[in-house]
């Protein structure tokens, strides 16, 4: 005979999704769109105490659950913004939801930006494409408390014109005299007046005292490895540079293995990283 | 190993019939009893209904991609190395429903599936994955957040080890420190060590209480005090088993596998394998997932399941636009770098134990210890020629 022993149930379920309600949705380019989320009434508290950088697992019902940064607060409440970029199945079910529909939420998950361990350097972030999104939390947080900052300096390169990310807040941070802000796109036709070319060339000429100098990054790998590239040229450190990387992801906390990452797992020990910590990642392909 | 038990140690001695009672005593106990049995010309891990279905004067032979079973030269009820399968599946449930969600007026609910969780006894568990049980232990329930089900299965599970009298030409837990001996009763996460000795009238087993539970099952059951003899016959076994492991891995695997990731080895090895991901199948710490979220037709209920995944699939690694690890090479060495290498950083330790079964149950017999040692010769050479 076999006995159902009664489940000694640890504190929480992991897997546990709960569900948001979206209150708002954003078009913010051709295949980008904000989700504002308005949390269950048992929730409200930890979403408040999201650190930027941070992730959630977004569930759409019995379609899949991807992980999507948190790009924002909204108003008191907890309430949480997600800028999600259409790519795919569940990106793409996120896309045809409207205000009053539910998404299940986990999190929010892993390490953010070293906000307050930056204090009293300067800080410089390189953003390509959508990795605006996990960035712009840190910039409010960075603008919120301008005063324990240096130099603050924002770069950001997009495919197109027609491709840039929250181009009122970028014009709202360029706006303010304590906030350096340069925006690059790869090709651009008719009216563009603005950079084209790489963001790792407004790392080129941007002015910076590397040893004071903090660095944020997140975008394709791709660029990120060039941008690291350029940063070190400049003269700043490993130690000093912190990036957000992406890998396939099923739990979020560490006990699916999928994002495995040599000895990393990044959705609990990242997914920000300081370069030094996973020095392998641009030198090993295919790691 | 047993050599360090003292005849006053709690240990005692059963023969085949005290075996047989203290199985009937967990099933009256409510434990479903799992332990190795011949099925399909292997041994493999399966409900027991008592010491009879034990592959008593069974044993293998075990080489890279190939295993046999014949008639051993005595009795002995456990005189064979790794059974086919690890201990895994008991714990760690290779498919399962996390959870269901309904929709509801307001959106949906979710509510866990509860999982069927009875008590098992896992009868026959060598040191090797005995070793692989507190890897997972330590993954899933001492690594910060806690995966419940695990822990729950965990928790109704006992487990009588067996320490190893006869290691397989694949096996080399004597080189990751797993065994064939368990060094250290008291922590070694088992209830109850074995050690089979022979005498002339048939198998003896040397049993040593390894917890509370263990000490109040032998208690039940007709089993007299060890004497000094006994124990020397037990050691005596151990030892033979450690004498005739048929491999070895390297000491320094873990810093030589690290500064070779970018080795020219590791294509020379996707070259002949598969990448059928056996090799994860089998082994007893592999502990990677994937879930599956599904719906049913009229899109009312939703069911989220979680699945054994291998890290040798192109969808482990897939982010928008490809996989991460496109090539069989980054790959292979994904498998074989977590294992001896990345683990360390993780958990602190090496995530293989040594048990073979990579290496038997590999298609084209690739060995995890030959590769390993390939890395660190080629090395030398390409030191040489700078
Ligand atoms: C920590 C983290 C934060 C992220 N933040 C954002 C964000 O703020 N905005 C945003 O638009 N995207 C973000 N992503 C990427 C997003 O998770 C993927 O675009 C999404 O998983 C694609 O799923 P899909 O089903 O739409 O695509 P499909 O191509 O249909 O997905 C197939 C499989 O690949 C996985 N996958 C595909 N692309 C990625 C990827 N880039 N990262 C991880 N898994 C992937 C999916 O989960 C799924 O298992 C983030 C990823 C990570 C790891
Ligand atoms: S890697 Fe191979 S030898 Fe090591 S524990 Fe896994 S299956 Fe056994
Ligand atoms: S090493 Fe062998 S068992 Fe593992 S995936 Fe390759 S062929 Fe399959
Ligand atoms: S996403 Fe499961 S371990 Fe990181």
């Amino acid at each position: 005979m076999a006995i159902t022993a009664p489940l000694p149930l640890p504190a929480s379920n992991p897997w546990q999704t709960s569900p948001w309600r979206i209150s708002h949705v954003r078009r913010e380019l051709a295949d980008t769109f904000t989700l504002t989320l308005d949390p269950p009434a048992d929730a409200a508290d930890a979403a408040a105490a999201f650190q930027p950088g941070q992730f959630n697992m977004l569930y759409v019902f019995g379609c899949g659950e991807v992980p999507v940064s948190i790009s924002g607060t909204a108003g008191e409440g907890g309430r949480l913004k997600h800028t999600i970029r259409a790519v795919g199945a569940v990106t793409g079910a996120l896309q045809r939801l409207r205000a009053g529909d539910v998404v299940g939420v986990r999190g929010p998950f892993g390490a953010g930006w070293p906000i307050d361990d930056a204090a009293g350097s300067d800080v410089v972030i390189v953003a390509g494409g959508i990795g605006l999104a996990p960035l712009r939390p840190a910039v409010e947080a960075i603008l919120h408390a301008r005063e324990r900052y240096g130099r603050f300096i924002v770069l950001y390169g997009a495919r197109s014109p027609e491709d840039i990310l929250f181009a009122r807040d970028l014009g709202r941070w360029s706006s303010r005299l304590d906030t350096f802000v340069d925006v690059t796109v790869d090709r651009a036709a008719g009216a563009w007046r603005g950079n084209v070319g790489l963001v790792t060339a407004l790392i080129a000429r941007v002015g910076l005292e590397a040893e004071h100098t903090v660095a944020f990054l997140c975008g394709p790998e791709a660029m990120m490895r060039f941008a690291v590239g350029a940063l070190a040229k400049r003269g700043v450190e490993a130690s000093r540079t912190y990036l957000s990387l992406e890998r396939n992801m099923k739990c979020g906390v560490g006990l699916c293995g999928r994002c495995q990452l040599a000895g990393h797992f990044v959705c609990r020990d990242g997914p920000v990283f300081r370069l030094d910590r996973i020095p392998n990642v641009f030198q090993v392909r295919e790691l | 190993m047993a050599g360090a038990t003292r005849p006053d140690d709690g240990a005692c001695v059963l023969d085949t019939g005290a075996l047989e009672q203290l199985i009937e005593l967990l099933r009256a106990d409510g434990y479903r009893v799992v332990g190795p049995q011949v099925t399909d010309g292997a041994i493999v891990l399966g409900t027991i209904a008592g010491a009879g279905d034990l592959p008593a004067g069974i044993t293998d032979d075990q080489e890279p991609g190939r295993y046999r079973l014949r008639q051993g030269t005595s009795q002995a009820l456990f005189g064979y190395a790794a059974p086919a399968q690890g201990w895994k599946r008991f714990l760690f449930a290779p498919d399962e429903t996390l959870w269901r969600a309904e929709r509801t007026d307001g959106g949906f609910r979710c509510e866990e599936e509860p999982p069927a969780i009875g008590r098992t006894a896992l009868l026959g568990v060598r040191p090797c994955d005995l070793r692989a049980v507190d890897i997972l232990d330590q993954v899933f329930t001492r690594s910060g957040v806690v995966d419940r089900r695990y822990q729950a299965r965990r928790a109704a599970a006992l487990i009588i080890a067996v320490e190893c009298t006869q290691a397989g030409g694949t096996c080399f837990c004597a080189s990751m420190g797993a065994g064939p001996d368990i060094a250290d009763a008291a922590n070694c996460g088992a209830d109850i060590i074995l050690t089979e000795f022979l005498v002339d009238a048939g198998p003896l087993l040397l049993a040593r209480p390894a917890s509370a539970r263990g000490a109040e099952l032998l208690a039940g059951v007709p089993g007299w005090r060890a004497g000094a003899a006994d124990c020397e016959a037990a050691a005596e076994a151990v030892k033979g088993a450690a004498r005739s492991m048929g491999r070895q891995m390297p000491a320094d695997v873990a810093t030589l596998v690290g500064r070779s990731l970018d080795h020219p080895h590791w294509a020379d090895v996707a070259a002949r394998c598969l990448g059928c991901g056996t090799c994860t199948a089998v082994c007893p710490t592999c502990f990677c997932s994937t879930v599956e979220d599904s719906t049913d037709l009229a899109g009312t209920t939703a069911e989220r399941r979680r699945r054994w995944d291998s890290c040798f699939t192109l969808d482990f690694s897939t982010l928008h636009g490809g996989p991460i690890r496109s090539s069989g090479a980054a790959r292979y060495r994904q498998w074989l770098a977590h294992k001896l290498a990345h683990w360390w950083e993780q958990f602190g330790r090496s995530g293989c134990v040594g048990c073979g079964r990579c290496i038997t149950w590999c298609p084209v017999g690739i060995d995890i210890t030959a590769e390993a040692r390939a890395l660190a010769e080629r090395e030398g050479r390409t030191d040489a020629n700078h």
